[in-house]
């Protein structure tokens, strides 16, 4: 059997090997992925998004047991940061989700940022694509702790769940532009902590002035309060991503394409840029000039960044 | 031939003791040594060990263990890897061993077993030499 019908099949080890593949981003990676394509669409995502501690490991482990009881697979991404000195990662998301290690029905995979901004990892939305083809029917994606910017997860899930806590900031952090914007619905963990009411307050004005000024098709954002560590709230929470499945579902599956859209012209972008890149990487390259020579040429200045990729560009040899 | 190939390490605790101090360390020294480091916790079970070292894809596991239960955790890793067709994963072990378990540890499958004392960068050249990132797959 090819490593394409493994993976079909829900083998875990073909898996396990082509996701590494993808984050390493080996160039025969291209004609697994465009096999496996036309296999993916089945898997609903759905994100995690917050600043370090505050508990999407602890929710993503609650949700895979609300899943698990309802008999649904899941499929587990979590991302950790990548030194940016070393290129080393410790990734420990894992820890709090060993109840799940014995379960055929759930995959977990610990990734390192290895650089990338957004939340993300360059290659998450490929590896998703896999974790669907292989069939995982929930695929939950804690993004790294992000802070104010980092909005990439709302491109690849289809129910992007923001977490919060009690005192992570006055109203002015509230109406601020970016991570803010992207939740379809929040979460405030640790809710038996001190300030818990006030929180809610702040973000039931953010999301009401949202509304307002731009909406979200209809969609109204619901705040949940949790206590992961206590499987509090859990149910609350399964409950309001399902509506937003179901509002996504609505009116013929318009809202759905929106997402659908968004995710298609991302992974699109994605693979243009990555190719382009190799591309033209592989022109300078065959032209026999390293790219620290350019780099010097640059620094003496008897030429220029743009130059040197116009150059490219048109292919003309210098 | 792909430099970004980087070479993934899981640290795993088996047995019933809670201290993860070196198991922590180790991590964090192959953090340094610019390795990606799965850490799981304490009290893993060599089945939980093994399932989450083929679903991460790590070429190498360190086994970390004060507790004693090594003469039967550390060996029932290495048949659970075969049994599920990836003794292609490296196993190392680290921790308090009486010194006439060593040879029977190494005699099972574990590639080496690394004392207290032992210099953290001794480690990290150990498997810089002994363990490689596997081949890419191909359609």
């Amino acid at each position: 059997m090819g490593i394409v019908d493994q993976i079909l099949a829900g083998d875990v080890r073909a898996t396990a090997r082509v996701l590494r593949d993808i984050d390493d981003q080996v160039p025969t990676i291209h004609p697994i992925l465009k096999q496996l394509y036309p296999h993916t669409g089945k898997a609903f995502i759905i994100g995690f998004t917050g600043s370090p501690g505050v508990g999407k490991s602890t929710l993503v482990d609650q949700l895979t047991i609300h899943y698990r009881k309802q008999g649904l697979t899941v499929g587990i991404l979590a991302v950790d940061p990548t030194s940016p000195f070393t290129g080393g990662a410790i990734l420990g998301d894992r820890i709090r989700m060993q109840r799940h290690f014995l379960d055929d029905g759930v995959f977990i995979r610990s990734l390192a940022t290895r650089g990338h901004f957004g939340g993300l990892t360059k290659s998450t939305n490929d590896m998703i694509n896999v974790l669907d083809a292989m069939g995982k029917d929930i695929i939950l994606v804690e993004t790294v702790g992000v802070g104010q910017d980092e909005v990439e997860i709302a491109n690849s899930a289809h129910t992007t769940v923001l977490v919060t806590i009690p005192g992570m900031g006055d109203e002015v952090q509230a109406i601020k532009a970016g991570i803010m914007e992207i939740g379809n619905i929040f979460v405030v963990n640790k809710a038996d902590r001190e300030g818990s009411r006030k929180t809610i307050r702040e973000l039931m004005n953010l999301i009401e002035l949202g509304l307002r000024h731009q909406g979200q098709n209809g969609w109204e954002p619901p705040i949940i309060q949790t206590e992961a560590i206590k499987s509090r709230g859990i149910e609350e929470l399964g409950e309001a991503i399902q509506k937003h499945r179901d509002f996504l579902l609505a009116n013929d599956k318009s809202n759905l394409r929106d997402v659908l859209v968004k995710r298609a012209r991302t992974q699109l972008l994605e693979v243009l840029k990555e190719e382009a890149l190799r591309t033209l990487m592989k022109r300078i390259e065959t032209r026999g000039i390293a790219l620290d020579t350019l780099v010097d040429q640059i620094v003496e200045k008897s030429t220029d960044p743009y130059s040197v990729v116009q150059d490219l560009l048109n292919n003309e040899l210098p | 031939m792909n430099k970004s190939r980087k070479l993934r390490i899981l640290i795993a605790k088996p047995g019933l003791d809670g201290h993860d101090r070196g198991a922590r360390v180790i991590a964090r020294a192959f953090r340094d040594a610019g390795f990606e480091v799965v850490y799981t916790g304490c009290h893993q079970t060599p089945e939980q060990i093994v399932s989450t070292a083929i679903q991460e894809d790590v070429d190498l596991i360190g086994l970390s263990i004060l507790s004693g239960a090594h003469a039967y955790s550390f060996p029932r890793v290495i048949e659970l890897l075969k049994e599920n067709n990836a003794e292609d994963i490296t196993v190392i072990g680290g921790g308090i061993f009486p010194l006439e378990d060593i040879p029977v540890l190494k005699e099972a499958g574990i590639k080496e077993i690394f004392e207290p004392g032992t210099k953290l960068h001794e480690i990290c050249a150990w498997v810089d030499q002994n363990v490689k990132p596997r081949q890419a797959m191909v359609a």
